[in-house]
């Protein structure tokens, strides 16, 4: 897992304690409002998104930057590639 | 014989034109919200424009109502997702003593699982004092929670001046708004509040529906879990016919609110003005911050129920305290708080009008009434040697 640190987002998604699989609706749902280039920060305390949310990069040809921990919640970073 | 349903802070009858709009999602538009064919989409695209009408009911953004099944339900995930959602901030949280069980219940399951909870004192009105409320906020605290008006004693709590001193301390304020939500305007973005609560059925929608008003960017621990259901935060098929339900009564609520105040408000004072001359019949609650269709009084040497069971003999239905408290047998809490001594707690009736309700019922109670109250006292041993002396030396 690459672990990044002071990463500028453009948007951010909040959706800390939302049950999965709101971690990948709403990723999809967020990257189609960026121009390509800007990135997305998705916080979110469901440990599947360490899996769910590279694997979606991967798939849908976004680059995923990496993620970053908070106390209680994970910070992961997508920029919009396509 | 007349019947006066006065009892709707239990429950109001449902709108024909609200089961009207209902009616498909039974029948041909059965499908599961999250289904993607036609049936399916229907369901969702009714649910989505219930959300709608909802949320212009309490100008909120659709975005930030959750439905429930219940507003006992969007109590519960108010206290208990917010608190759980913040613990790391703090443990403590504020309610005031004249809460609904759902809420009491949720404090009382805090408390046992770690939190501290302040049960704030209320005045002879049942009406929370700002300053106690500043004085009794910590470091710890996370949450305040406390009713928009009382349905037992029908008080409007000062919710602006309450959000106004929570906010400076930094602290959310949940409003439980089950009683005071189409019954009088109710603004969250005025009023500035975190959460808020409501039932479909408190202004002539369904039962089984309820929504949680969650301000944008206010995080929350689901209450039930499963799937992504309104927006990962609430679990479990929705009830679509009772949420359509909801939003139709919500739309209805929104044009016809002042007409609905203004005409049990006169009905409601009628009652009040009519039976002000009883001897020792105390209004309860705020005699003017109240809410429009509300009365509420202890009488004094009989018990609510007696009076309760009377009246609907008579075609006349009230309540007694909360309709849990009045279930329960026992006094009501609320009216403890309000510092009505036990004896005279147990004499509490309640009633409350909706827009089924006409002048001439209004006459037939104000008839029936003190008859009841008449009858009762002269079987009860204890108004002996009180008032009508002459009475009492007969006995």
């Amino acid at each position: 897992m690459k672990f990044v640190s002071d990463v500028k987002a453009d948007v951010t998604a909040d959706i800390v304690y939302m049950m999965c699989p709101m971690h990948l609706l709403k990723l999809d749902e967020m990257i189609k409002t960026l121009d390509t280039g800007q990135v997305l920060e998705i916080l979110t305390d469901y440990d599947g998104a360490l899996e769910d949310i590279p694997a979606w990069c991967e798939k849908t040809g976004n680059d995923f930057l990496g993620l970053d921990e908070d106390e209680s919640f994970y910070k992961f970073y997508v920029k919009k590639l396509v | 014989m007349r019947k006066c349903y006065f009892d709707h802070v239990a429950t109001n009858p449902l709108d024909p034109v609200v089961l009207d709009a209902m009616m498909p999602y039974f029948k041909e538009s059965f499908g599961n919200p999250l289904s993607i064919y036609d049936i399916g989409s229907q369901a969702r695209e009714a649910i989505e424009g219930a959300r709608e009408d909802v949320a212009k009911l309490v100008n909120a953004r659709t975005s930030a109502i959750v439905f429930t099944a219940s507003g006992a339900e969007a109590n519960n995930f108010a206290l208990r997702g917010i608190a759980l959602a913040k613990q790391n901030q703090g443990k403590h949280i504020i309610v005031s003593k004249v809460e609904h069980h759902s809420i009491l219940n949720s404090a009382r399951f805090l408390e046992k699982s770690g939190f501290v909870v302040t049960y704030l004192p209320v005045d002879k009105h049942g009406m929370v004092d700002p300053e106690v409320l500043k004085k009794s906020i910590t470091k710890e605290t996370v949450l305040v929670s406390i009713t928009m008006a009382s349905s037992e004693v029908g008080s409007i709590e000062p919710m602006k001046d309450i959000v106004k001193v929570a906010k400076e301390s930094g602290v959310a304020v949940h409003a439980d708004g089950v009683a005071a939500v189409g019954n009088i305007p109710v603004d969250v973005k005025e009023l500035d509040i975190d959460l808020m609560s409501m039932a479909a059925h408190q202004f002539y929608g369904p039962k089984g529906a309820g929504a949680l008003y969650v301000k944008e960017g206010t995080r929350i621990v689901p209450l039930i879990y499963g799937g992504i259901q309104e927006g990962g935060r609430r679990a479990g098929t929705e009830n679509v016919p009772a949420i359509v339900g909801m939003g139709k009564a919500a739309e209805i609520t929104r044009n016809d609110l002042s007409a609905r105040m203004e005409n049990v408000k006169k009905l409601r004072d009628r009652i009040i003005k009519g039976i002000a001359d009883m001897p020792n019949v105390y209004l309860t609650g705020h005699p003017e911050q109240r809410l429009p269709h509300h009365a509420s009084y202890v009488v004094e040497f009989i018990e609510g129920e007696a009076m309760m069971l009377m009246l609907s003999v008579k075609g006349i239905y009230a309540a007694s305290g909360s309709a849990c408290s009045s279930k329960a047998l026992k006094s009501s809490p609320v009216l403890l708080s309000l510092g009505v001594p036990t004896a005279l707690a147990q004499g509490s009736i309640v009633f409350t009008l909706g827009k089924g309700n006409s002048d001439e019922d209004v006459d037939y109670f104000l008839q029936e009434f003190p008859q009841v109250v008449k009858k009762l006292r002269d079987m009860s041993p204890f108004a002996k040697g009180w008032g009508d002396g002459a009475q009492a030396d007969k006995s």
